[in-house]
């Protein structure tokens, strides 16, 4: 399996506290990975790192055999790593399908020139509302985010990613704050997206989902790797258990 | 035209050019600016030293503008560190510091500003038209702008800068691009302005001016090159009609501020969609 990206050796301290210390692993093409760990172990940052919105103390993180570890968040998003927020984080001022528009077309805003000239949005429109179908959010494209409850608002924020046809796409904690039919059904629709060519990391807390659709875990603890592995294996393991649960 | 439907006509051009250069700034890309005034008088100041050089209109509009538009940029930098009321103050702080160095600069005149400017070699009338042309020439490129994808690009990061970056959105390079296009506009309504009034002081661009750029563009609708369009011709005739009204200038627009931010915080043009919304529900 060839690897799609890398993260080597990585730290980074908030006023002097380790959050992420020695932190390396690979995610491979094609396969749906999920963080998992304790709260505080890191989990969050990692994926924040990956994504270029936050800058490692040291360290190297690797795309597609390219260091990106300089690189700002605009940038690696147009190499093709997508990421969404804990928070969701729509356009409020715009409309949904306009949400998932304006990814659908990146790339015509890739310089303020080139967009300046670019004024056709069908192609966009068309892209976008075809994923909204997908998503199962056709009934509300016209509508403002601001009107739509949190399941929808964070099946929004999977759309607008995806329309951003990325290759990784970095998921932090999609199915937080959803009922359990709600997070059944965000993480089947997750679990569709390596069908579509999209290498997934998940960084999710609600372990029975996460066992349910993950290929690989890696468990994070105090900020560096405690196991990886398949899921099933890695769960049956002491130390994790230990280190999730605080029992052994 | 009598001249003084011209001296107006041009006014209102100018005003115009100004209030939709910063509603670029402002009302497309949400960085809040208090100091639009200084690049007014950059633009002014850079046309008038270069006319009394004998250098012409066609090239000294130009020069104006560019030299307002690369102080832009670099005024630009400082909003990729601060956001919102720091801005603010920030760019409040860049209007007062143009006014400081100005009326110190012998070379330009200090405090008595530069008078004797050349006339535009132009027919008043037909400089009235030329200003009417630009402005028109702008209002185009405002409502082309918005439609673009930067327009589109603009609006997310107005919206929300983080989650413009996770679309692929360059807001660094967007907002420099906004600062550059709007603080050029202005500098260009500067060097129209110098050939209109042909005495400039360094009071004409201080803080009360920006602030009445401001008021045009907050009462018009920040964002809508319409909105702007309609506040900017209202605001600029309202002295006009009422002696009273020149008087109390501050003080109306103070109020109207005020006013507006209350009842319609999305200004004129906010007015007019509900307007037409309610029109079309009944």
């Amino acid at each position: 399996m060839t690897t799609l990206a890398r993260i080597d050796d990585l730290h980074i301290s908030f006023g002097g506290v380790a959050a992420v210390s020695g932190l390396s692993f690979a995610v491979n093409a094609g396969e749906f990975l999920a963080v998992i760990g304790p709260n505080g172990a890191g989990k969050t940052t990692a994926l924040r790192m990956m994504a270029g919105i936050l800058r490692p103390d040291s360290g190297r993180i690797f795309f597609d055999d390219q260091d990106v570890t300089s690189l700002p968040a605009h940038a690696r998003v147009r190499l093709g790593l997508g990421f969404t927020h804990q928070i969701v984080r729509p356009f409020y001022s715009f409309s949904t399908i306009e949400n998932v528009m304006l990814a659908a077309g990146h790339r015509r805003t890739e310089s303020p020139w080139r967009a300046l000239f670019e004024r056709s949005r069908q192609a966009a429109r068309d892209k976008a509302a075809a994923i909204l179908e997908r998503i199962g959010l056709a009934e509300q494209i016209t509508k403002s985010p601001r009107s739509l409850p949190l399941g929808q608002r964070k099946r929004l924020e999977v759309a607008r990613a995806i329309a951003l046809d990325p290759r990784l796409l970095l998921l932090d904690e999609p199915l937080a704050g959803l009922s359990s039919a709600e997070a059944a059904t965000m993480a089947d629709l997750i679990r569709t997206l390596p069908a579509l060519g999209i290498t997934v990391v998940l960084v999710e807390h609600n372990l029975g989902e996460v066992l349910r659709v993950a290929d690989r875990i890696v468990v994070l603890d105090a900020g560096k790797v405690l196991a990886e592995g398949p899921p099933a294996e890695v769960m049956a393991r002491a130390d994790v258990r230990e280190a999730y649960t605080g029992v052994v | 035209m009598s001249g003084y439907i011209a001296s107006l006509v041009s006014v209102i051009g100018i005003n115009m050019i100004l209030a939709l250069s910063l509603n670029i700034i402002t009302g497309f890309c949400g960085q809040v600016s208090l100091g639009h005034a200084a690049f007014y008088g950059i633009g002014a100041y850079t046309a008038a030293y270069l006319s009394k050089l004998g250098v012409p209109l066609a090239l000294t509009l130009p020069a104006g503008a560019a030299m307002a538009g690369l102080i832009g940029i670099v005024v630009g930098l400082t909003s990729l560190r601060v956001r919102h009321d720091f801005l603010a103050v920030t760019t409040m702080g860049i209007g007062f510091v143009f006014l400081g160095f100005v009326r110190k600069q012998k070379w330009l005149g200090a405090e008595l500003g530069i008078s004797g400017i050349p006339a535009p070699g132009l027919d008043p009338l037909v400089y009235a038209l030329l200003i009417v042309a630009i402005a028109g020439l702008v209002i185009v490129f405002c409502v082309w702008t918005k439609r673009s994808w930067m327009g589109f690009a603009f609006d997310a990061v107005a919206d929300d800068e983080d989650a413009a970056r996770t679309v692929g959105i360059n807001v660094p390079v967007y907002k420099l691009t906004a600062f550059g296009i709007g603080t050029a506009l202005a500098g260009l309504a500067g060097g129209l302005y110098v050939y209109f009034a042909r005495i400039i002081l360094p009071d004409t661009f201080d803080f009360v001016q920006s602030i009445a750029i401001l008021t045009m563009v907050v009462i018009g609708g920040s964002g809508s090159v319409w909105g702007v369009v309609a506040s900017t011709i209202a605001l600029t005739l309202l002295p006009e009609v009422s002696r009273a009204a020149s008087d109390y200038r501050l003080l109306i627009f103070g109020a109207m501020l005020i006013l507006v931010m209350r009842f319609s915080p999305g200004g004129l043009a906010a007015w007019a969609r509900r307007y037409l919304a309610r029109r079309q529900a009944a």
